[in-house]
């Protein structure tokens, strides 16, 4: 027994260095070392400053940009506070909401049914991704605050469009951010129609 | 529902399969201590580590000693972490300046959480806690967590498969071989993988991106409610920023899904992009939360010379995964129907369904698979809100931790609890044709049978004795975020998982309190130890036994009779116990979500 728990002391101090110290340290000098950009969170730099990440979503709520899914990370889209609603499938508080967005997105498209994913809230809190059909959904009212018509903004969305990864898993995706930040790159919004 | 995604599940299995007998014959190698190709790299850190601890290679443990270093090392470890906890403060690797882990009782619930192979988290990690507390803490004892649990299972099969012996092998050495041999080389190499897929792995503070677009929020008060003014119109603010919380997080992935631990890096857990990136670190992801309780079906075949055995508990297993993955997939799949003026169809462009607290990359196939294998692993890494899962899809999850994980199960645990079945299994058998069981080679007895039925009733009986409090006294229910059947369903998954060592959540139940804490804290330490020390009794017990040969009465463990009336075991023992609980709280949602009503 005594000798079984000096055993233990001993062991805790001489694995927590090989596990706890060596070896985090260690992958973090190979990952840096191998694949810095993807290690240090696929940021989008513009003049100079961190703007966003590849892989963190952000809200958008004026009309010329594609919107995210709603958000119920900290008061929205926060990256240092990732969370999911929680709400159960019976709880009047989700369907309550559910009711109110699908409201809102369907001042574009009425009578459209909304592609699901735009009025339920994703797991982390700020998904990077829409479906295609959330996508194709918005395609009239963007258009229309680009200034644009919905064959070529439909054509933008296909360059951003990614289908299942090597062919076969998981879902076809549309990156907005990446897509919102192509839109100002090619139909840039006057002044007017970004402070409606 | 789509061929895709049934082709995404049926190929997840065969991954599971192929990798099942390349780690069975390893672990076998390892344990048995026969020369591997790694050993000119490991040898010499193993013999350092023996003799700076004193530690004696070649000397063997009864089961009682055995059961006495595992319980040794698994308070010291503890308390070392909790200390990581209360001092991180004053520790390096801390960028964002996080205080100690408060209160004392979440600081407590953590440390027994990660002690016990549960991860069950009561804290956010991104706000909470350190990144030496992450690494030293809490990614330290997803190894050692994950060790002791395939060291005991490989303890119970020496029992099996060993004549006439006092010794079940020695703990020190297992331990260290477990982890050295097996966890270390592929959490280094896997990684890796994860990084090339875009985990983060740094140590820099969390970043600042500039928003696009400035959003206008509400307020919030110092106690987090919403702000209002005086007329109770919203206070707005306008937020330009978002700060994007970094750290060492593919180091930790890696083992907390190899290791069946499930303690995210993150709140998100698997949900997170950080975390889980892409649909092929969730595919890789997924195979290794099976990989080693596979590989130990093959191992347990190989040590007792009988593969056609392992192969027909295999078998068992992956029949238990598909009926639950295929009840989740079809329920996701079908969506909320209380949900109006949204479209839920699968097509080309969407994959439909229930998509709350589900992430678009992965749609409705990959979570269903998820939360299915988390549940029959005791892993508990979520890459979806179970909370927020369709009343018969969250059954499904809770339902397989009710089976005590036996379902490739939790590295070890699952074995060594599967192990448990089949004592009880045999025992049954042998009760139906009137001769004494037997058990490859090993007469089942009295002791054996009662060992193994006081590991089936204590988890039962923490768990409906925790809920049933929890449901009664106004601090159990004032936790509650879900009303109706779906609040009783969060009260009971929180102490099914918690005692089952999983750590998923229906996490709308706010358990940072006081009392589930500590109910929660002593919930996973007895579903952890008080499990394991009758299951060591069992196995010291058959190793000193000796061999009966098998005659034209032995019931035969090697065949799908044999497969099919293990099945029927785990599934009438588990629905025997909880059925009643069930039935009041997804079941009964499911019928009133049908009906229209709401909460």
């Amino acid at each position: 027994m005594k000798k079984n728990l000096l055993i233990s002391l001993w062991m805790t101090i001489a694995t927590t260095i090989i596990f706890g110290l060596i070896y985090p340290l260690l992958v973090t000098g190979l990952a840096q070392l191998i694949f810095p950009h993807k290690a240090n969170g696929q940021l989008i730099q513009k003049n100079g400053e961190i703007i966003g990440s590849t892989l963190i979503g952000q809200g958008f709520s004026s009309p010329g940009y594609f919107h995210s899914r709603p958000s119920a990370a900290g008061n929205g889209w926060d990256a240092a506070n990732s969370a999911g609603s929680n709400l159960g499938p019976t709880n009047q508080k989700l369907i309550d909401r559910v009711k109110e967005d699908v409201l809102t997105a369907q001042a574009d498209n009425p009578g459209t049914p909304v592609p699901i994913d735009l009025v339920t809230t994703s797991a982390s809190g700020f998904d990077p991704h829409i479906t295609p059909a959330a996508a194709e959904f918005q395609l009239a009212r963007v258009a229309k605050a680009r200034g644009t018509t919905i064959d070529q903004l439909r054509a933008v969305v296909a360059g951003h469009m990614s289908g299942r990864q090597l062919g076969f898993l998981g879902e076809p995706t549309v990156n907005v951010l990446e897509l919102n930040l192509d839109l100002d790159q090619q139909f840039p919004m006057n002044k007017q129609a970004r402070a409606q | 529902m789509t061929a895709n995604g049934w082709f995404q599940i049926l190929l997840f299995l065969f991954f599971v399969f192929l990798v099942t007998k390349p780690i069975g014959v390893f672990l076998t190698r390892v344990f048995n201590r026969d020369r591997t190709f790694l050993d000119p790299l490991l040898r010499p850190i193993e013999r350092f580590l023996y003799r700076i601890c004193g530690v004696d290679e070649n000397r063997e443990m009864r089961w009682t000693e055995y059961a006495t270093a595992m319980l040794l090392f698994s308070l010291v470890s503890m308390v070392v972490l909790y200390g990581f906890e209360r001092l991180q403060a004053y520790l390096p690797f801390n960028p964002q300046k996080f205080g100690a882990v408060n209160p004392t009782a979440l600081a407590f619930n953590t440390a027994a959480s990660f002690t016990t192979n549960t991860n069950w988290q009561n804290y956010s990690g991104e706000t909470t806690m350190s990144y030496l507390t992450q690494m030293a803490g809490l990614a330290y004892h997803n190894f050692m967590s994950a060790a002791v649990g395939i060291v005991l299972a490989i303890a119970f099969i020496r029992g099996i498969a060993r004549r006439q012996m006092q010794t079940i092998g020695n703990f020190w050495v297992d331990l260290v071989r477990c982890n050295l041999w097996v966890l270390l080389p592929a959490c280094i190499i896997g990684a890796l993988v994860l990084v090339s897929q875009g985990v983060v792995q740094n140590l820099k503070p969390y970043d600042s991106a500039k928003l696009v677009e400035p959003m206008q929020v509400q307020k919030t008060t110092a106690d987090g409610k919403p702000m209002v003014d005086a007329q109770g119109k919203p206070v707005m603010d306008t937020v330009t920023t978002q700060t994007i919380a970094q750290g060492p997080v593919a180091s930790q992935e890696i083992i907390k899904e190899l290791g069946t631990n499930g303690g995210g890096f993150f709140n998100a857990n698997s949900a997170h992009p950080f975390e889980n990136p892409t649909p092929l670190s969730n595919f890789i992801e997924l195979v290794l939360i099976f990989a080693i309780g596979g590989g130990l079906t093959y191992t347990l075949g190989r040590m007792t010379g009988s593969q056609r055995h392992g192969w027909s508990v295999w078998a068992a297993m992956a029949i238990l995964f598909l009926v639950g993955v295929s009840v989740a997939y079809w329920a996701e799949a079908r969506g909320n129907p209380l949900l109006a003026g949204t479209d839920q169809h699968t097509s080309a462009m969407q994959a439909g369904g229930n998509m709350e607290g589900k992430e678009v990359r992965f749609g409705i196939a990959n979570t269903a698979l998820w939360a299915t294998v988390t549940t029959d692993a005791s892993c508990g890494a979520i890459n979806g809100w179970h909370d927020s899962f369709t009343p018969m899809g969250g059954l499904i999850p809770l339902a397989n931790i009710m089976l005590s994980e036996v379902v490739f199960g939790g590295v070890g645990a699952g074995m060594y609890g599967m192990l448990i079945y089949i004592v009880l299994a045999v025992f049954i058998a042998g009760l139906m044709v009137g001769r004494t069981p037997e058990y490859l080679g090993k007469k089942i007895e009295a002791y054996d049978v009662k060992m193994a039925m006081l590991v089936v009733l204590v988890f039962p009986l923490v768990i409906l004795s925790f809920a049933a409090i929890s449901t009664v006294a106004s601090f159990g229910t004032s936790s509650i975020l879900n009303l109706g059947p779906h609040g009783l369903s969060e009260i009971l998954y929180s102490f099914v998982s918690q005692a089952g060592n999983n750590g998923s959540a229906f996490a709308g139940l706010t358990t940072n309190t006081l009392w589930y804490n500590t109910a929660g804290a002593m919930t996973m330490l007895i579903g952890r130890f008080l499990m394991i020390i009758p299951m060591l009794a069992i196995a010291g017990n058959l190793a000193q036994k000796k061999y009966v040969p098998p005659s034209l009465g032995t019931f035969p463990v090697t065949t799908p009779l044999f497969t099919v009336l293990l099945i029927g075991v785990v599934l009438i023992v588990g629905a025997l116990t909880f059925f009643p609980a069930l039935s009041l709280g997804p079941i009964l949602e499911h019928l009133l979500m049908a009906a229209g009503k709401t909460f």
